[in-house]
């Protein structure tokens, strides 16, 4: 599963990092940092995490 | 269109917006393969309102409609790909034990299962004096209505009337915009229902300090002016002129379509029961801040919750729920206790609520200096609920994103909550 987050949009709000921790973090300056691939297994928190992005940044390519 | 209550209409979501759209995706993940519609009154797919008063009023490019709905349009999941989306189209009545729906253009929809998720409209304010020059921000229409009017401006006197969340919002956009602007509350200072008092005190310094003006405890009574709005007249008799008037005064549920179905509570959105099963009716739930269901991370009493994370969580619960009903199945008994949460962003200082803090008699100071927002402070809000103490919501002003996981784990129960994460 492919993600991708438009980071001209982001404003690292942070809700992905609370419903997807092991795809999404907020690192130590307080911005966004993820995995652009992630295994199948994690499809239900990556779109738990998608959904709840309050600028609706993030996408799957695959789904 | 199918025969009323048909059996293979399918599920018929009423109401086009994010609790639209969240329904219909966790009704296919919920294994709801059939026929699926979604009735939307707005002629525009879903899109997701909060950069409404924010990026959308404050983007300095032209107000194109096909380019602003780009903005904030929301992605649809491959899963709803065959969703028949009815935009433009109004429900104007139901018949629920017929599972019939009336169409304003006089057609008519059955279906096996429904989903209530027409949400609020603004509450407008009904006094004296011209209606043109008064603008609302609920819907994409609104925005580009109001956009318009400003690039016709110069440094246009705007008067927003209330001072809640959209409205603070709205002003601090406008003030970002050149305007001159000035907020009536009769309440108290801003967002005091849901900061409490003396947060919400110092918003309202850290603002005016920054050029929004605040009239607060004192209401409006009637807009001067021939055609057009030229200024607001306050309770108190006082005059403001204005080039443009806001109005933000809250929201009226959209139930009118529902009246005349017997056992349905309508008095304020629609009664559900923990599992978002409208009482009343059959094989019906609802979802969204139209839904009054209990949570009993508060206590047992059916609220609706205006919150922007509320649709997803009801739509992850409603759905599954419809599901079993629709097979004859008892609904799963797990008690929902979903987080509520929302942002905002206000000029230099961004929001972050969990929980209910509109809910609390006492506000706890944990973190940081009123006069002092920018560099953060956590603001903790109690209630007694049967003389018991109870944490129900935290407000958090410029902390860093990084704390948001240990202040949302405040809220939950992992030996309750399902879905709910």
């Amino acid at each position: 599963m492919q993600i991708t987050v438009d980071m001209k949009r982001c404003q690292d709000h942070g809700q992905c990092a609370i419903a997807a921790p092991d795809v999404f973090r907020i690192n130590d300056e307080g911005r966004l940092e993820y995995e652009p691939t992630a295994d199948e297994s994690l499809r239900d928190e990556v779109e738990e995490a998608a959904d709840v992005c309050p600028v609706q940044a993030i996408a799957l390519l695959d789904g | 269109m199918s025969e009323p209550g048909a059996h293979g209409a399918g599920v018929v979501v009423v109401g086009g917006s994010l609790a639209g759209l969240r329904a219909a995706e966790q009704l296919r993940a919920a294994g709801h393969d059939g026929p699926l519609r979604v009735v939307g009154e707005e002629p525009h797919l879903p899109y997701n309102r909060p950069p409404l008063s924010k990026e959308v009023l404050g983007d300095p490019g032209d107000s194109d409609l096909e380019r602003l709905h780009g903005l904030v349009a929301f992605r649809r999941r491959a899963s709803v790909a065959d969703v028949d989306f009815v935009l433009g189209a109004r429900v104007e009545g139901s018949d629920l034990e017929a599972r019939k729906l009336r169409l304003a253009d006089g057609t008519h929809l059955g279906y096996d299962g429904l989903v209530v998720a027409t949400g609020l409209r603004p509450r407008r304010l009904d006094l004296p004096g011209p209606s043109l020059g008064r603008y609302v921000i609920r819907t994409l229409d609104d925005v580009i209505t109001l956009r318009l009017r400003l690039a016709g401006a110069t440094d246009p006197r705007v008067v927003v009337v209330g001072g809640g969340f959209i409205g603070t919002e709205t002003a601090c956009t406008l003030l970002k915009l050149g305007c001159d602007v000035t907020v009536v509350e009769p309440f108290g200072a801003p967002m005091e229902r849901v900061l409490g008092a003396d947060l919400a005190l110092a918003v309202q310094r850290h603002l005016t300090a920054q050029g929004v003006r605040f009239l607060t405890g004192v209401g409006v009574s009637g807009f001067t002016g021939e055609a057009h709005v030229a200024g607001v007249t306050l309770s108190d008799g006082r005059e403001l002129p204005a080039d443009l008037v806001v109005e933000a005064v809250g929201s009226v549920c959209n139930t009118e379509w529902l009246e005349g179905n017997p056992g349905l509570d309508l008095t304020d959105g629609v009664l559900c029961d923990d599992r978002l099963r409208v009482v009343g009716a059959s094989r019906t739930v609802a979802v969204g801040d139209i839904a009054r269901f209990p949570n009993v991370l508060v206590d047992d009493v059916p609220r609706r919750v205006e919150h922007w994370s509320i649709p997803t969580d009801t739509a992850k619960r409603a759905a599954p729920t419809l599901v079993a009903l629709l097979r004859g199945e008892e609904p799963d008994t797990t008690p929902f206790v979903p987080v509520p949460s929302f942002w905002s962003d206000q000029l230099d200082l961004r929001f972050q609520s969990f929980g209910s803090p509109g809910l609390a008699d006492e506000v706890e100071l944990a973190e940081g200096d009123l006069d002092r927002l920018a560099d953060g402070v956590l603001a903790l809000y109690h209630r007694t609920v049967a003389g018991e103490r109870r944490h129900v919501g935290t407000v958090a002003v410029n902390l860093p994103p990084k704390r948001q996981r240990e202040l949302r784990a405040a809220f939950l129960q992992p030996d309750l909550s399902k879905g709910t994460r």
